[in-house]
């Protein structure tokens, strides 16, 4: 490690340096989260870092913060290549991070939060020299004013992250890193707050690096932008230069599709013959509003149908409520109003339900949405089929030969790496978790209707043409099948029909030969 | 996250069953197994050590203290049959901790479901003093599962529909059924005859529940501990080899992903529960209808509290209870003699259950710690 005398330190605490990554690579064993990256924040600077969940802005971050040192790459501070192997060091060079959740302890006093957070912070406190030194901050270097003697649980949100920033300066941080800082303000708290950082950095006080998925924000703050896209570069630039719908389409995949042709993207295998007006409705969705974890309504008055035979995309930035659409669906939250219609059916996901309309449901994130982590990979390949014969003797005794029997077959076809079909699934990695689930909603033979989300989501590019061609081996044998995935790329090569989803409603329907990328983009983007 | 994509990178290729790790068979097969038993085992040593530590600090010699209680507990065939007429409800007592356990809840509210089933085998008995034995006996034991079925259900309820933490309500519950105890043999059911200890009608001789015999050869242990073993290995069978026991480990293992799989969780937990709140009614039933032949506070005598124990010792696990109910079963049937022959305090058994307790939960945290018993 490059030894800096201490007076050398100081400058990085005075005025933003500059900071450089140069060719930053971060593997995970073989997974590569983050791909040879380089980015520049010159000195009072706003860089905004753009990318769908698990592009790898994180890990980016992460690295330049060091809660991981970076596989291979370098980052320069001032000009000069730092090792960051700790957090300390990042602190050292004047880097600090906001995070997307707060960490104020909520029964303690600003004050108090704002002294605990020191690094130094003495066995015995001297509250008054505490205070009288807060006050002085406060009155000299903060750009804005928070109450020093409320509870942060007493401020709301927005002075709960005015809080969290003047901490970082408090703590002489001159690299401001902020993760998704807006997510929990509202517009007018996220405005305010964005516009009092932008005057610091034009002042030359600070530069910053704002994670985000908002366009808005990009163009309202950001100076230069880089877009990640699965751990790669998918863009950089002036923000001035850019527009929305080039943005959005680097975000999401198919903007090579869209500078080449926008109006006639890759047609994909056979096609179902029949006009989907003639065929069956395999699922209304009708009026449905759900509520979110928050209660907040976070789907609203969503409607769609969906045939046999058919593979309908619905796409959209992630947290625009698809989430809680698919939870519905697969029975796990309620809805606040609408109802849910299989085979013309009313259909409420009781077991009876799912068996007899052969409803299948393939959350994001297996290993929480979907399996007993505990449970054996035989048990959790079952749940479908538990109490059924064989598996079901008298439909009360368990056979587990059965199960073990039904297992081995999926694990060899799906490829599931475990040490054998009694092994507890937790102890499979992510991806094997995922072919597990997928050999259980998929092997049965009789499925009707098929809902996936992400479901290609951390599984290598054989994995995921694996995956593609099950669900599309699927419509073909007339299963309707909807697909909710934050990946264009992927909804345009295998759906049939495409829904945008933005703020909780379908706000575009388009069909997917002469779905058009830019108008896509624009639509998830919230404007259209 | 970027992490979990990290840790999922789905390896190409193609072979299915990972080639089988090197090492012995043996450990592959038994590893976990010995895991199972030998942690509880250790910390059961070390909690022998704790206690001999107190003992000490007691001013006794903790090797003559073990010898005591061994004398006292396993030591003749009399001090035997005293520690067996403590297993057979504490076999039953801990079901009722041990069954929601294996859905994810803490339920010990073993006491009060109890004290629910006594009263309600009570009340059977005395309606029915002149139905043959048998019968009467089944009606009682029915009587006293409902009504201890009932008890627990009531926190099972409260949590699924209500949110209310099942730990919580179950353990107040136990105030109020000896509330409701209280109540019925100081009122409405009390034997005028009965002034030192107020207790309800006593249950006619005929149908008590008799002691254990074969042939001429009779026990002093009544038939309580066979209701004991029956349950645990009945309720073992359901949990582990019906379609009810997979559905209830699944929900225990993630209620979320059963939901996705359309299993009852509601009506599955309030089923659980009930049959665990009326394993420990059953075992209020046995006091009532082998020991004390009516209803009096000496039904709260402590065995709900024990079962935790038991449960938490056996891991939850219904047949590992048979064992685990003998050695404390043991330690309860000596805690006399350790008053009587050390002069330590009546509570001192109750000071080794807790720090048996105590060194247990933190075993808990040893699972997976150990190289060696990793397959």
């Amino acid at each position: 490690m490059t030894l800096i005398p201490p007076e050398n330190l100081e400058r990085f605490t005075q005025a933003p340096a500059s900071l450089e990554l140069y060719r930053i690579t971060k593997k995970f064993g073989d997974f590569t989260a983050a791909d040879e990256i380089s980015l520049t924040v010159p000195p009072g600077t706003v860089h905004a870092l753009l990318g769908e969940n698990g592009a790898g802005k994180s890990t980016l971050v992460k690295c330049v913060m060091g809660f991981h040192p970076a596989t291979s790459g370098e980052i320069m501070v001032g000009g000069h290549v730092q090792e960051i192997q700790h957090p300390s060091d990042a602190r050292k060079y004047g880097i600090g991070m906001v995070y997307q959740h707060f960490t104020l302890v909520p029964s303690m006093t600003v004050t108090e939060n704002l002294v605990l957070s020191r690094p130094d912070v003495p066995a015995a406190v001297n509250w008054k020299q505490e205070t009288a030194r807060l006050e002085e901050f406060m009155a000299t270097e903060a750009p804005f004013k928070v109450p020093l003697h409320k509870r942060a649980s007493e401020l709301a949100a927005g002075e709960k992250q005015k809080t969290e920033i003047l901490k970082q300066l408090y703590l002489k941080s001159r690299i401001l890193i902020l993760d998704e800082p807006t997510s929990v303000l509202t517009p007018a708290e996220a405005t305010e707050v964005l516009a009092l950082l932008r005057q610091m950095t034009v002042a030359g006080k600070l530069s910053i690096i704002i994670i985000t998925h908002k366009f808005r924000e990009v163009f309202s703050f950001a100076d230069d932008v880089t877009v990640l896209r699965r751990g790669k570069l998918a863009g950089q630039g002036k923000v001035k230069e850019l527009d929305r719908d080039t943005l959005a389409a680097m975000m999401m995949g198919g903007a090579s599709e869209a500078k080449r042709a926008p109006s006639a993207p890759p047609a994909t295998g056979p096609k179902p013959t029949a006009p989907a007006s003639t065929r069956r409705t395999a699922l209304r969705v009708k009026q449905l509003s759900v509520l979110g974890d928050n209660g907040i309504t976070a789907v609203k008055d969503v409607s769609f149908e969906l045939a046999a035979g058919e593979v309908l995309g619905i796409a959209g930035v992630a947290g625009n409520g698809q989430r809680e659409l698919m939870e519905v669906l697969g029975g796990q939250r309620p809805a606040a109003s609408g109802t849910l219609e299989a085979h013309d059916q009313p259909y409420r996901g009781t077991r009876r339900d799912i068996l007899t309309h052969q409803f299948h449901t393939l959350p994001e994130e297996p290993l929480r949405n979907a399996c007993a982590p505990m449970l054996s990979v035989a048990e959790n390949i079952a749940l479908r089929t538990f109490d059924q014969p064989p598996q079901a003797r008298w439909k009360w005794l368990l056979n587990f030969r059965a199960i073990r029997k039904s297992a081995l077959p999926l694990i060899e076809a799906y490829s599931i790496k475990t040490r054998g079909p009694d092994t507890p699934i937790r102890d499979l990695s992510g991806g094997n978790v995922q072919r597990a689930i997928l050999a259980r909603e998929l092997s049965t033979r009789p499925i009707k209707i098929l809902v996936v989300s992400e479901p290609c989501f951390g599984l290598d590019f054989a994995a995921t043409d694996f995956v593609h061609q099950k669900i599309t081996e699927a419509r073909d044998r007339g299963v309707a099948v909807l697909v909710v995935s934050s990946d264009l790329d992927e909804l345009l090569k295998i759906t049939d029909r495409l829904l945008v989803m933005s703020g909780g409603t379908i706000t575009y329907e388009t069909p997917t030969a002469t779905a058009d990328v830019a108008v896509i983009g624009s639509h998830m983007a919230g404007h259209g | 996250m970027a992490e979990l994509s990290a840790t999922s990178s789905g390896q190409p290729g193609s072979p299915g069953l990972a080639a089988p790790t090197p090492g012995p068979r043996l450990k592959r097969a038994w590893g976990p197994a010995f895991e199972a038993i030998l942690v509880p085992l250790g910390a059961i040593l070390l909690a022998l050590v704790l206690f001999g530590l107190f003992c000490k600090a007691q001013g006794q010699d903790p090797f003559k203290v073990y010898a005591s209680i061994y004398k006292a507990s396993f030591g003749s065939w009399f001090a035997f049959q005293n520690t067996l007429m403590r297993t057979a409800p504490l076999m039953l007592t801990a079901l009722c901790t041990a069954l929601p356990a294996r859905l994810g809840m803490i339920v010990i509210g073993n006491e009060g479901a109890l004290v629910m089933g006594g009263i309600g085998a009570v009340i059977a008995g005395l309606a029915v003093p002149a139905w043959p034995p048998h019968l009467a006996l089944g009606l009682m034991a029915l009587s006293g599962m409902i009504w201890g079925g009932l008890w627990i259900s009531l926190s099972a309820g409260l949590r699924q529909y209500r949110g209310v933490n099942e730990t919580i309500s179950s353990l107040l519950l136990n105030y109020i059924s000896i509330a409701i105890l209280n109540h019925l043999v100081n009122g409405p059911m009390k034997d005028p005859s009965s002034l030192n200890k107020p207790s309800s009608f006593p249950i006619a001789e005929e149908i008590m529940l008799g002691r254990i015999t074969f042939g001429d050869f009779t026990m002093r242990v009544h038939w309580g501990l066979g209701y004991g073993l029956v349950a645990c290995v009945i309720l073992w069978f359901l949990m582990q080899r019906t379609t009810f026991g997979y559905q209830a480990r699944f929900i225990g293992a993630n209620p979320k992903a059963a939901r996705l799989g359309g299993l009852p969780v509601n009506r599955t937990t309030l089923i659980t529960c009930f049959l665990a709140g009326g394993c420990a009614g059953v075992a209020g039933m046995v006091e009532v209808a082998a020991v004390h032949g009516r209803a009096n506070e000496s039904l709260a005598a402590g065995f709900g509290y024990a079962g935790i124990l038991v449960a938490f010792v056996a891991r939850f696990h219904p047949l590992a209870i048979v064992p685990v109910s003998l050695l404390l079963g043991g330690i309860l049937a000596s805690s006399g003699i350790l008053q009587r022959a050390h002069k330590l305090p009546d509570s001192t058994s109750l000071v080794f259950q807790g720090l048996v307790f105590l060194v247990i939960l933190f075993s808990d945290s040893l699972y997976g710690r150990f190289k060696i018993f990793k397959p």
